[in-house]
């Protein structure tokens, strides 16, 4: 490296002044968008059991084949010119993030996920964490899942509720405590290219 | 074949828990992570374009006016999004959120005792262009107190969101204006385990960005992860 990297300082409690600022950002679907429309929601605990009043979500995701709309993508030209892929939600008082979006695809036999980065007043640097489907046949031989401790696995595991229209995966967040949610550090040279 | 980054250096990024700044005690993830081989995932990330940043969004002296223009120091902050490689990065959208020149946010939960301002609502967004470069034009923020200890008081600051080209790169910060005496007293800033990557925070003046009888110049350059590069190389 030749340049130090800019250190990270926390969102605070006034970031939906600059970032949340349009509702639109929680739905990342448009009408042509292709794929299976899922609401995914969840609540930010903290240590305490307590939900989180001033924390943001961001999600991004590849598209109903698994594509991703980037050109880093090698798939880039087939991505849906419907879909970006990323959404924005806080957690909102005593309450929940809810995006609208679509059940996303994967490739090479790896079970499908939607990366997650979550910021709040309180935290210094964000975190980086992945929503998996529980009902995915995929989610045993999938090489990341079976990387994390088998007692810490269920953590990344978003349940289906089909008692709403459509259908809604919850996904809760806990920042600490027994089932405090497995972050991530990404690093490179690893073996796994998709 | 996608080239992988650099990793997150923890030698300058802050640690979650940082007991000085309390509200980290109950929101700080307390395992280790677990480390990720970097994939598409995290090397891809959203793409901006113009359609997505209006006219006067990197104007906070004009973009929220209603009976006239905001009080307080006008000033130019400027700056280029680089990688941790020395290239820049253009067509990154870069977001800011500050207070007005009094030291209150336009957002129901600030209840500071000060007082709003009309014509500045206090957020602005950019891309940056081939060079990497962005610009913005706003109010000199106020300091502002805060609960965490008595007297407390934040620095002015500009809170900074920027995306790079990947998930991996994204970067949420704040940039502090030079000679500042609450700086040394922020526990936030004092979060930043590394004295060279504190002072990265604090910005510039520039006398050559100052524009005559109009606006003072700070810069403020920002680095995120780049190309993966071995100890060797
Ligand atoms: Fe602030």
């Amino acid at each position: 490296m030749t340049l130090t990297q800019t250190p990270s300082q926390t969102v605070g409690p006034y970031f939906r002044i600059g970032l949340i600022y349009d509702e639109t950002q929680s739905d990342l679907v448009q009408e042509k968008t292709a794929g299976f429309r899922i609401l995914i929601s969840g609540t930010v605990y903290d240590g305490d059991g307590q939900p989180v009043p001033d924390a943001m979500i961001e999600i991004w995701q590849p598209d109903a084949n698994g594509i991703y709309s980037h050109p880093a993508d090698p798939l880039y030209a087939q991505a849906d010119t419907h879909f970006r892929g990323f959404g924005r939600a806080e957690n909102l008082h005593e309450g929940q993030f809810t995006f609208h979006t679509i059940k996303p695809g994967s490739r090479d036999g790896q079970a499908p996920y939607i990366n997650v980065n979550v910021f709040a007043r309180g935290m210094l640097i964000h975190a980086l964490t992945r929503i998996y489907f529980a009902d995915e046949a995929a989610n045993a031989n999938d090489p990341v899942l079976t990387s994390v401790p088998a007692d810490r696995r269920h953590t990344l595991l978003a349940t289906r509720d089909d008692s709403t229209i459509p259908p809604t995966y919850r996904f809760d967040i806990h920042m600490q405590g027994d089932n405090e949610t497995v972050f991530f550090d990404p690093q490179p040279g690893g073996h796994c290219t998709l | 074949m996608t080239v992988p980054f650099n990793p997150i250096d923890w030698s300058v990024q802050p640690p979650y828990l940082h007991p000085a700044y309390k509200s980290t005690v109950r929101r700080s993830p307390t395992r280790t992570l677990v480390p990720l081989p970097q994939s598409l995932s995290e090397l891809t990330g959203p793409v901006y374009g113009h359609s997505d940043v209006g006219e006067l969004d990197h104007d906070l002296t004009r973009n929220a006016v209603r009976t006239g223009e905001p009080l307080g120091e006008r000033i130019l902050v400027n700056g280029r999004l680089l990688d941790d490689r020395g290239h820049p990065i253009p067509n990154a959208l870069v977001e800011v959120w500050q207070a007005n020149a009094a030291g209150r946010y336009m957002h129901k939960v600030d209840q500071h005792d000060a007082p709003l301002d009309p014509n500045f609502y206090g957020a602005g967004r950019v891309l940056t262009n081939a060079n990497g470069e962005y610009q913005f034009t706003t109010i000199r923020p106020g300091a502002y107190p805060w609960g965490n200890h008595p007297n407390a008081w934040r620095p002015s600051h500009i809170h900074f969101s920027v995306f790079g080209t990947s998930f991996l790169q994204r970067l949420v910060t704040q940039m502090y204006f030079p000679g500042d005496p609450l700086i040394p007293l922020d526990p936030i800033y004092n979060g930043i385990p590394d004295e060279a990557a504190r002072q990265s925070l604090i910005s510039v003046y520039d006398h050559d960005l100052t524009q005559p009888g109009w606006a003072l110049g700070y810069r403020f350059d920002i680095v995120v992860c780049g190309p993966y590069q071995t100890p060797f190389e």
